[in-house]
């Protein structure tokens, strides 16, 4: 027989208000602020509904009206509907109007189970520590609301049963989490903004590109060192290499893959771990010069590494790293050409300053050493803030502002030694890094973003020259906090003041790498090493399958086992009587339910003759004790313990 | 064979050997592992439909907080199943009694439900097939007393058809059941007529037709107690002062005049129910201002006397006249 759904109680509503702001509030720094303040304005709607300060909303029309403004709203927003982000606000936009309309508990329970896959849809947008413990925090709230739905009772006690079904839950999710095949790869077409919103280099550089990323205190990617770090001075990330100018901007030049490095590998080695934040983009970043042992990526004929995929995911390299090796000396007279080539009137005295060296110097390291002293005795300031720069930003910043960042240094160097007639190319990367002395890991932030150059000769191949160490040496010593002026503001994380936020911002990112390792970057690769680790040798997909449902199964079935234990008898006394009647019960009299201890012991005396003194006292005792006016002491049930303990019977 | 013919043996077979139902089980009835059933509800499906997005969702965006979130709740799936189940096992049923009714009316039934355990069980709600679940909760070691309404259609004997003990405990996901059988039978009395109609005139009643509650009621003295005395005529106040023997309060008055009800009397034009009610209302009627009765139907005779015994005799013809049930 099918009855109609009962109504909502406020109580009931209260949990549904609640959890659904809970789930949302995650969502609401992604999402649109005034989707977020409709949210807002609907949650409390329902708020005051259960208080009995207010109406419902006239059934229907108004929040079919209200749902397709929303949907509307959120197309003309993101300009369209399909993808990630549209998809999450208007989801949040229908759990609030569902929340709103619900009158019965069936619809409360539709949107118990609509905030449970939006409590997973926020880790689309950020899968950090907070976020997972407000997560927790929503689940919990959504099954004590469902608790609240099936019977209710006092807050505290739904909360509290909801908690202890997530503990027992626990380790059904750790055994799954740990188990459960990781199928890499997207299973359908991923919407193209599925990996917006993630910050790194880009593929091109132009004034200004690297200045903003370097705001950013994000990480970009940590490091661990197998054995000693680098100096200071080889802390060189290498990241895109730019060969192209058009007179404002710096594009990568045409290069080729090839499995094998094109450099020869010689000189001290450095072995290391990166994990790579996604960028969604090919590059991968590596000290110089690079090899990578036993992955999937490429060699670029310009020395970059570069992923077959983008990276959209946090990604772990296994790397070496040789800085005194030697690359580039039998360059093809394309690439070398390639690299001398600069647009025809643009920077016209940048221009003519590499003219006029050239025509003083003829060997190329000449050439550039004279480059780098004209750059010292230029006085060139770095800082953060530039002024604004015309069409010719480079002549603008050498000769007028003298004020720049990173990229003008290396643009303008890279501008005047192509006109001095030694190929140059841009290199973009990250520079630096900064030890985290609770883990070990050399943590390197978008705020160490930098650019530089590397000159090309027949003898030494392709080497690096930074134009920023020229005129601010410690940019490359210090880190970017000690080579910009005082007058610069800089973040909050990079004043030096600020040490104690420091440590804990350390402690902070050390269990935040732990995290990101263990947690968010358990993938295919990592589940089968940490089982081979354990001692399984995984073959391929169904062994997992197997090892899950084994899992499970045993899991269930302890479950299920725990169940069906007999209850213990809380009450001490009663647990003698049923042992001394489980006694009398094996040896073939059993007790009939109705029976009271005194009749019992006469037929089990005529039974047992033997025993018939002891089983009259026993169960005397116990009459006594048990329907006697004094409660039962310790002395008392000891006593009745040892006469039962006592009893034989044949 | 047909479908139709063959539907109902299915249904036995299942009830017999999957739902181990027995006709009349005696009590009391523990209930173990292999007669509790637990099965998703509707609100189970949908969750199990959601996690399953969210698995897919956690796959092609390599989420592994999704998963994790996936799995846990997979987990706390599992849990409330178990919970579910183990809501239900072991309670006990150690009494089960159904009041007489009148046809027409729900007839009480009167269960009482043990629970051996330490844990409280909540959210139980016992039914009969097709009727409204009463619901109730069981505190840890102690017993909850139950009344479950049952439908009295049509006079006779009225067992009730098998109960079903269910719960969704904690979360809704799961509904788990067991089916009862306990033995309780009652009688269900014959619709008494409404309005009452007069009563019938006859020649041992000093004023026919008319039975007033006063003039009767003139008190004669006290006797001994007899099985079958109505307890609102036993005399408490001397019981309470005096002790173990009761003692019945014996009223002048009503005892010269007695009642004849005769089935053959009535209107010839009355059809076998209409008879029937009407002689229970009379019944009923006479019973309540004690005047003594005497009832008369084809297969049946009672001499006028007084007292439930004799009420309840009357009654149980009546209910059974006819039925082929009559000599259980």
């Amino acid at each position: 027989m099918r009855r109609p759904s009962p109504t909502l109680n406020p109580a009931q509503g209260h949990w549904l208000t609640i959890t659904v702001l809970v789930t949302l509030l995650p969502h609401s720094q992604h999402l649109p602020a005034w989707l977020s303040a409709i949210c807002a304005l609907l949650l409390g709607w329902r708020f005051t509904l259960d208080r009995g300060a207010s109406r419902a909303p006239a059934k229907g029309i108004l929040l079919l009206l209200v749902a397709v403004t929303v949907v509307a709203a959120v197309a003309v927003e993101y300009r369209h509907l399909m993808g990630k982000d549209p998809g999450l606000a208007v989801l949040a936009a229908f759990a609030c109007l569902k929340l709103l309309e619900s009158r019965s508990v069936r619809d409360g329970r539709s949107a118990v189970l609509l905030c449970f896959f939006l409590q997973m849809g926020q880790f689309l947008n950020d899968q950090a520590i907070p976020v997972a413990v407000l997560t927790l925090l929503g689940i919990a709230l959504a099954l004590a609301t469902l608790a609240a739905l099936e019977g209710g009772g006092p807050p505290r006690l739904l909360m509290k049963r909801a908690t202890g079904l997530l503990t027992t839950a626990a380790p059904f999710m750790l055994a799954l989490f740990v188990l459960f095949p990781r199928i890499q790869g997207p299973l359908w077409g991923l919407p193209h903004d599925a990996f917006s919103g993630m910050t790194g280099l880009s593929d091109t550089m132009s004034p200004g590109s690297i200045g903003n990323l370097v705001r950013s205190g994000e990480i970009a990617f940590r490091a661990q060192f197998d054995g000693p770090l680098p100096p200071t001075q080889q802390r060189y990330w290498r990241g895109p290499v730019l060969s192209v100018f058009d007179g404002t901007t710096w594009r990568p030049g045409f290069s080729t893959l090839s499995r094998t490095p094109p450099h020869s590998l010689s000189g001290p080695t450095y072995r290391y771990s990166l994990t790579l934040e996604p960028h969604n983009l090919h590059w991968l970043l590596a000290l110089d010069l690079p090899r990578h042992p036993d992955g999937n990526s490429r060699y670029t004929t310009d020395l970059q590494l570069v992923s077959v995929d983008p990276v959209r995911e946090r990604r772990r390299y296994q790397l070496e790293a040789y800085p005194a090796a030697i690359a580039g000396q039998s360059e093809p007279g394309h690439v070398i050409r390639r690299n001398l080539r600069l647009p025809e009137g643009r920077n016209p005295r940048l221009l003519a300053l590499g003219r006029d060296i050239a025509g003083r110097l003829t060997s190329p390291p000449d050439r550039v050493s004279a480059l780098i002293e004209t750059f010292r005795r230029q006085d060139l300031q770095y800082t953060l803030t530039t002024p604004r720069l015309g069409a010719d930003a480079a002549d603008a910043f050498f000769f007028d502002t003298r004020q720049g960042f990173c990229e003008h240094f290396a643009s303008a160097f890279a501008i005047a030694a192509r006109a001095a007639g030694v190929p140059t190319r841009v290199v973009t990367g990250y520079q630096g890094g900064e030890l985290n002395p609770l883990d070990g890991t050399l943590v390197v932030r978008q705020s160490d973003a930098h650019a530089w150059v590397e000159v090309w000769s027949a003898t030494r191949g392709w080497q690096r020259v930074d134009p920023t160490a020229a005129s601010a040496p410690t940019r490359i010593d210090n880190g970017i906090a000690g080579a910009l002026p005082d007058s610069d503001a800089l973040p909050l994380f990079m004043q030096p003041r600020m040490a104690w936020l420091r440590t804990l911002q350390w402690r902070w990112e050390a269990i935040g790498n732990a995290w990101n390792q263990w947690v968010i970057g358990y993938n295919d690769e990592r589940q089968r090493n940490f089982l081979s680790e354990l001692g399984f040798e995984i073959g391929g997909l169904g062994d997992l399958l197997i090892a899950t449902g084994i899992t499970a199964g045993t899991l269930i079935v302890g479950l299920l086992l725990w169940a069906l234990r007999t209850p213990r008898r809380s009450d001490p006394l009663d647990r003698l009587w049923d042992r001394f009647c489980g006694k009398l019960a094996v040896a073939g009299t059993e007790r009939p339910r109705w029976m009271g201890p005194v009749a019992f012991a006469a037929e089990a005396a005529m039974r047992h003759p033997r025993a018939s003194g002891t089983i009259h006292a026993i169960a005397r005792r116990y009459a006594r004790l048990r329907y006697g006016p004094a409660a039962p002491d310790r002395r008392e049930l000891d006593r009745l313990s040892n006469d039962i303990r006592r009893l034989t019977l044949k | 064979m047909p479908m139709a013919a063959a539907r109902p043996r299915i249904r036995q077979w299942l009830d017999a050997r999957l739902f181990r139902i027995r006709p009349r089980e005696p009590l009391p009835v523990r209930l173990g592992h292999r007669r509790i059933f637990v099965l998703p509800t509707g609100l189970g499906l949908a969750f199990a439909a959601t996690l399953f997005t969210m698995l897919l969702a956690s796959m092609n965006y390599a989420l592994s907080l999704g998963y994790a979130v996936t799995f846990l709740l997979v987990g706390a799936g599992f849990v409330s199943l178990h919970q579910t189940f183990r809501n239900l096992l072991a309670i006990e049923l150690v009494s089960a009694r159904l009041d007489t009714a009148f046809c027409g009316s729900d007839a009480a039934l009167e269960l009482v439900f043990v629970n051996p355990s330490g844990r409280p069980r909540q959210g139980l709600e016992v039914s009969e097939r097709g009727s409204l679940p009463v619901r109730f909760d069981i505190g840890p070691e102690a017993a909850a007393r139950v009344v479950v309404p049952i439908p009295a259609q049509r006079r006779g004997w009225l067992e009730p058809r098998r109960l079903t003990l269910e719960t969704r405990f904690p979360l809704g996901l799961v509904r788990g059941w067991s089916y009862l059988t306990p033995p309780a039978r009652a009688l269900v009395y014959p619709r008494p007529e409404a309005p009452v109609p007069p009563l019938p005139a006859d020649s041992e009643t000093r004023h026919p037709g008319t039975l007033g509650e006063s003039g009767e009621e003139d008190f004669a003295g006290l006797r001994e107690y007899r099985q079958g005395d109505s307890p609102r005529r036993i005399a408490w106040k001397l019981a309470a002062r005096h002790g173990a023997q009761l003692h019945t309060k014996v009223f002048a008055g009503g005892q010269a005049s007695s009642l004849q009800f005769d089935w053959h009397a009535l209107p010839a034009g009355l059809d076998v129910e209409t008879r029937l009610s009407r002689l229970t209302a009379w019944v009923i009627q006479a019973a309540g201002s004690h005047v003594p009765f005497g009832l008369r139907l084809p297969d049946f005779e009672c001499p006028p006397a007084r007292g439930q015994r004799h009420v309840d005799a009357c009654l149980k013809a009546l209910a059974l006249h006819g039925r082929p049930d009559a000599k259980t």
